[in-house]
């Protein structure tokens, strides 16, 4: 088994850590183990080793070629760093992180404090998010004219979300 | 503020007045938040960089807890002052290491400060003495919502706050506090607690954080992750799981006491007897007899009043604060030497361990 840092040397550090009930593992030769400090007693993280590991070549399969078109950053700055360029790196590789997002993380939604500003943006959301399906749930019963209705509702929604973001 | 006037008065967490404070040394909350508009600072070119400092600084600096502060950018600062703010846990390694387009602001109680291009855009984070998790959410909670109001923060709707780092997506938040658990080293159960905090999602670290030896018997314990959690949700389980750390530590003390009342008293006596006369005495090996020093208080071998000489000698003795206080460049030799000086001198008025209550001749 080759070490999962270098793909160079045989691995003799074999990790692995459950964190609530997932479990993570990687598979390090001793000049790397060392390199990241895996030995202390002090405890590590295997969440952040994860970073820039087997996730970068997750990125690559599934959005080959990708770059950031705001930033210019590219999978391959990912797997150096295990940083992203800007905030809109997260849509570009959006694809490529849920895996490990899900995987060093309780779920790969955000379900914590929301900014005031952005709250409109999410109210929104959730709004239009139940208004489609009120209006399949009318088609599907052929309330045509309730259709058209809710479908007006939901053009006028998505108009307020697109302003500018600085004002959303 | 100059940075030495705001040095010169001690950091309000030190004082160990918080509630648990005998085994949590101080609580802490810090927050991530990046700007829409900018690159994030590890990407960023130099002149975005300063940019994005310039648009942040003003409005950090016009908020209401920063009408007392120290502000500066990093290029201005010179390398043993930044050492002093790492050692005080006002900034954190990385950002010592930051130069142009990295800036600081602190409030002179030293209990908020916000770091602006770290890693992410904004790092601030609220510190107070033992136990108080909720507080400094709070307090950091409160300054993210005035920020808000004049930045323009990079949110998903889905993602959450976004970050450089996949590991602070989400809430953006790592809660930690940092504890002393002489006697489950001593014991031999750190290692079984530090897995089982690991299991339960939270992290155990060093005294100055990620990959840093846990000096002095002190560990900080975290939250690793930070996305699909609320924040209250996290604070809460943080502060659960180190109320159990704290028995744990109360039970090994207790259990020490009833069977190897000798090695206690041993680790007790040495430390006294080293610090009091050494002549010369490394940071490390400082920070180890201090904290046996600090557990003998605990178990009240010395009187309680020693606490605030110990707890404030845990911050002073370290190296950049010692270089301060010499007012010179020192070389590790003369560090050492100033080092014992200063604790000597601290210690002068605290009598020798009482152990007569422990009757120990019998015991160990």
């Amino acid at each position: 088994m080759l070490c999962d840092m270098c793909k160079k040397n045989e691995a003799t550090v074999h990790l692995t850590q459950i964190v609530e009930a997932k479990m993570l593992k990687v598979d390090l030769c001793e000049t790397c183990s060392k390199a990241k400090g895996v030995q202390e007693a002090a405890g590590f993280s295997l969440a952040d080793l994860l970073v820039g590991l087997g996730s970068a070549d997750e990125i690559k399969t599934e959005s080959p070629g990708a770059k950031c078109p705001v930033c210019g950053f590219t999978q391959a700055d990912f797997k150096k760093t295990g940083r992203l360029g800007c905030s809109a790196c997260w849509e570009t590789f959006e694809a490529g992180l849920a895996s490990l997002l899900k995987a060093m993380h309780k779920s790969d939604r955000h379900v914590g404090k929301v900014p005031s500003k952005a709250a409109h943006t999410v109210v929104i959301g959730e709004k239009i998010k139940e208004l489609t399906d009120e209006l399949e749930k009318a088609i599907a019963a052929e309330k045509y004219e309730d259709a058209a209705h809710i479908r007006d509702q939901i053009r006028e929604m998505e108009s307020k979300l697109k302003v500018p973001s600085g004002a959303a | 503020m100059k940075i030495d006037e705001f040095l010169k008065s001690p950091t309000e967490w030190v004082k160990a007045d918080g509630p648990q404070s005998k085994i949590v040394l101080s609580s802490r909350v810090r927050l991530a938040r990046n700007l829409r508009d900018f690159p994030f600072p590890g990407w960023a070119k130099k002149a975005d960089r300063q940019k994005s400092l310039e648009t942040i600084r003003p409005v950090v600096e016009g908020l209401p807890e920063m009408s007392e502060r120290f502000s500066d950018s990093m290029d201005n600062m010179v390398a043993i002052d930044k050492q002093v703010l790492v050692e005080r846990h006002l900034i954190s390694r990385e950002h010592a290491a930051k130069n142009v387009g990295s800036g600081i602001v602190i409030n002179e109680r030293e209990t908020i400060s916000v770091m602006i291009n770290e890693e992410d855009h904004l790092r601030m984070q609220a510190i107070k003495s033992g136990l108080q998790l909720k507080t400094v959410h709070k307090l950091i909670d409160k300054v993210d919502n005035e920020l808000e109001e004049q930045l323009d923060f990079a949110f998903s709707p889905r993602l959450g706050y976004l970050t450089a780092c996949p590991t602070n997506v989400g809430t953006g938040m790592r809660g930690s506090a940092m504890v002393h658990l002489p006697a489950m080293v001593l014991s031999d159960q750190i290692n079984q607690v530090v897995q089982a905090v690991n299991k339960l999602g939270l992290a155990v670290r060093g005294l100055y954080g990620e990959g840093t030896e846990a000096l002095g018997n002190v560990f900080q314990v975290s939250n690793q992750t930070t996305l699909g959690e609320k924040e209250a949700d996290v604070i809460e389980r943080l502060n659960k799981v180190i109320l159990q750390i704290i028995e744990h530590e109360e039970n090994a003390r207790i259990t020490l006491l009833e069977k190897k009342p000798r090695l206690v008293y041993d680790q007790v006596g040495r430390a006294y007897g080293v610090l009091t006369n050494a002549r010369t005495v490394s940071s490390k090996e400082a920070l180890n007899l201090l904290s046996h020093l600090r557990m003998g208080i605990d178990l009240e071998l010395f009187p309680s009043a020693t606490r605030g000489v110990v707890d404030e000698l845990f911050i002073i003795s370290q190296p950049a604060h010692i270089q301060k206080a010499a007012e010179r460049k020192l070389t590790a030799e003369e560090r050492d030497v100033y080092r014992a000086d200063l604790i000597r001198e601290r210690l002068q008025n605290v009598a020798k361990p009482n152990v007569e209550d422990l009757g120990s001749s019998n015991g160990g």
